[in-house]
């Protein structure tokens, strides 16, 4: 199996992420929370301070590596929950049709009209700030692409002979969803999935960034950016490195979804080999 | 005492439903096979010959239902049966095999998985062992190297490869009746008598059941042991395949046996044309009334145009529907 350019630059870059964020206490010079210091405050970028310092001398470098915990459990776990309401839904929607058909569509389109962010700011507005609700909050409002999705891969496999032949040789409903269906609409589910994830870092970013996200003064990227963009002209260090990771992490994603799609497609496997 | 028959279908009629009227898309349909007998349905596209098929495994689906007669198998009306109980008939007691190998497999799934799956399906048997089992199922039918291909996926083989596959899916329960619509109808000719003698042969050693279905009238006769001859959703002749084409008594029997062409026949007949049968299949909604053959036939006499003819039981086993039978 080959993997693409892009494939591998955006799964580096993601491994990097993720690498970053589950060693972060040890990557870490100074605790992200603990480790102010007026002593220290708004260093530029130096030996020393990487990053740089902010107004209370906390290390820049620090606080970007502890956020990216945050930042990928917020998108990786809340795009996972999407996925699996969405490709439940949209699945048992196209394969039964019927009012449960209607019922999703119903669902999926009051989905598309709100957007997601002012919805989300919704759920964030009731539950109160702080990681779970972000994951709540996240989690159900971004779901309804892939449903889409889902439903009309299913619309279009349903017909196709091996469907047809697996009800013919005694599959279950079940059964005939989860090997027939399901596999052979991974490739987009993946590719959505992982668009999704670099949507849903994003989105935490901008929740945090309004305050309704992560509260200062735990770091999360968002937050940070959200505290640093009145000194963005004095200490732009600080708005630059929390920027930064955020767009590496989704570029990242990005690149990797549009890698994966072509290798989990088993034709374009063989094309290439 | 006679053996109770593996499969009778019995008066059976199917309505296609289009919201506003019931039309009859097959009629009056009977006909029964005996364990490891091979019995073949003829007839043109559209007749109902296929439809028939997916009732037999209680696969039809809106617009169509059986709007009356039985199927029983083994005695049991497949109607009456639950869901589950149906499904655990398909693919174990009841297989089918399709027109269409190169859509008919799962292009994500390695073929010894799909093979493998039914073991684990029908049979209870853990992975490991049913993908062993597969490995032997491919060998059974003749694919070279198995160990190595249950590995492959459906677009790595050929259509002649995949087709066999699907006979090794088809056979891997031992079912009691094989369906095989179309099964060589993709395929061409060499690999299509490679893959009739194959599924011949591996039904004959277990004793399987064999209900073909095709449009092609020399090939049933040459696999099966007894033909029915089905027009415009109505069996109009069924025969032992020996005497069909020597003493073929509907009319339109009498044209499928003309049109097929026979080595030597052009220069014997003086170089004649292969004689067709004129006309198309009515469509379902305006069947015409009387013998449904009647607009195409060259005997039609009045009668034919007004009243259904009767069944006329021949001898051996054989029956024809028709005003005029010879």
């Amino acid at each position: 199996m080959k993997l693409g350019t892009s494939a591998i630059i955006g799964g580096l870059l993601f491994a990097l992420a993720i690498f970053v964020g589950l060693f972060a206490p040890w990557l870490a010079h100074t605790d992200p929370v603990m480790g102010a210091n007026l002593m220290n405050a708004e260093e530029p970028p130096s030996w020393i301070w990487w990053f740089g310092t902010d107004a209370q001398g906390r290390d820049i470098y620090s606080r970007v590596v502890h956020g990216a915990r945050i930042s990928l459990t917020v998108g990786i776990v809340s795009q996972l929950v999407n996925s699996i309401i969405g490709v439940t839904l949209g699945l048992t929607a196209g394969y039964w049709g019927g009012w449960w058909d209607d019922v999703v569509n119903g669902l999926t389109n009051l989905m598309l009209a709100i957007p997601s962010l002012i919805f989300a700011l919704a759920i964030m507005a009731v539950l109160g700030p702080g990681l779970t609700s972000l994951l709540i909050a996240l989690g159900l409002t971004n779901w309804s692409f892939t449903c889409r999705i889902a439903r009309a891969s299913t619309l279009s496999l349903k017909s196709q002979g091996y469907v047809q032949a697996a009800r013919v040789l005694g599959y279950g409903d079940l059964r005939i969803m989860i090997t027939q269906l399901l596999p052979n609409m991974v490739g987009p589910i993946i590719v959505i999935g992982t668009l999704g994830m670099g949507g849903a870092v994003l989105a935490e970013a901008s929740l945090s960034f309004l305050g309704l996200g992560i509260r200062p003064p735990y770091p999360s990227w968002g937050s940070m950016l959200s505290e640093a963009r009145d000194q963005i002209t004095t200490a732009p260090w600080l708005s630059v490195f929390p920027g930064l990771a955020i767009f590496l992490t989704v570029l990242g994603l990005n690149l990797l979804g549009d890698g994966l799609r072509d290798v989990l497609d088993p034709q374009s496997r063989s094309r290439r080999t | 005492m006679t053996v109770a028959p593996l499969i009778e279908v019995e008066d059976l009629r199917i309505d296609l439903d289009d919201g506003a009227n019931h039309i009859a898309a097959v009629e009056g349909v009977s006909f029964r096979i005996d364990r490891g007998e091979t019995f073949g349905l003829v007839g043109e596209s559209g007749c109902g010959k296929s439809i028939t098929a997916l009732a037999l495994i209680g696969l039809l689906r809106r617009p169509l239902s059986v709007a009356a007669g039985a199927i029983r198998f083994e005695g049991r009306e497949i109607q009456r049966l639950s869901a589950a109980e149906q499904r655990a008939l398909r693919g174990n007691r009841i297989a089918m095999i399709f027109q269409e190998p190169m859509t008919a497999l799962n292009p994500v799934s390695p073929v010894g998985r799909q093979i493998a799956e039914m073991f684990v399906l029908h049979k209870g048997k853990g992975w490991r062992e049913a993908n062993q089992l597969a490995v032997e199922a491919l060998a059974n039918v003749r694919v070279p190297a198995p160990e190595r291909r249950v590995k492959d996926y459906p677009h790595q083989l050929s259509g002649g490869m995949r087709q066999r596959v699907m006979i090794a899916i088809a056979l891997a329960c031992d079912p009691d009746l094989l369906i095989a619509d179309e099964p060589t109808t993709a395929l061409d000719v060499t690999v299509q008598a490679e893959i009739i003698e194959l599924m011949r042969n591996l039904c004959a050693e277990r004793g399987t059941a064999i209900l073909m279905i095709s449009h092609d009238l020399g090939l049933v006769a040459n696999v099966c042991r007894r033909v029915g001859v089905m027009y415009a959703g109505r069996i109009v002749e069924e025969r032992r395949s020996d005497d069909i084409f020597s003493a073929c008594a509907h009319p339109y029997t009498q044209g499928l046996v003309d049109s097929l062409p026979r080595l030597g026949s052009r220069a014997a007949l003086g170089r004649s044309r292969l004689r067709e049968i004129a006309g198309v299949v009515p469509a379902i909604a305006d069947f015409p009334a009387g013998c449904r053959f009647n607009p195409r036939c060259a005997q039609a006499t009045e009668v034919c145009r007004t009243t259904a003819p009767e069944t006329t039981w021949l001898g051996a086993g054989g029956l024809v529907r028709c005003h005029h039978h010879a």
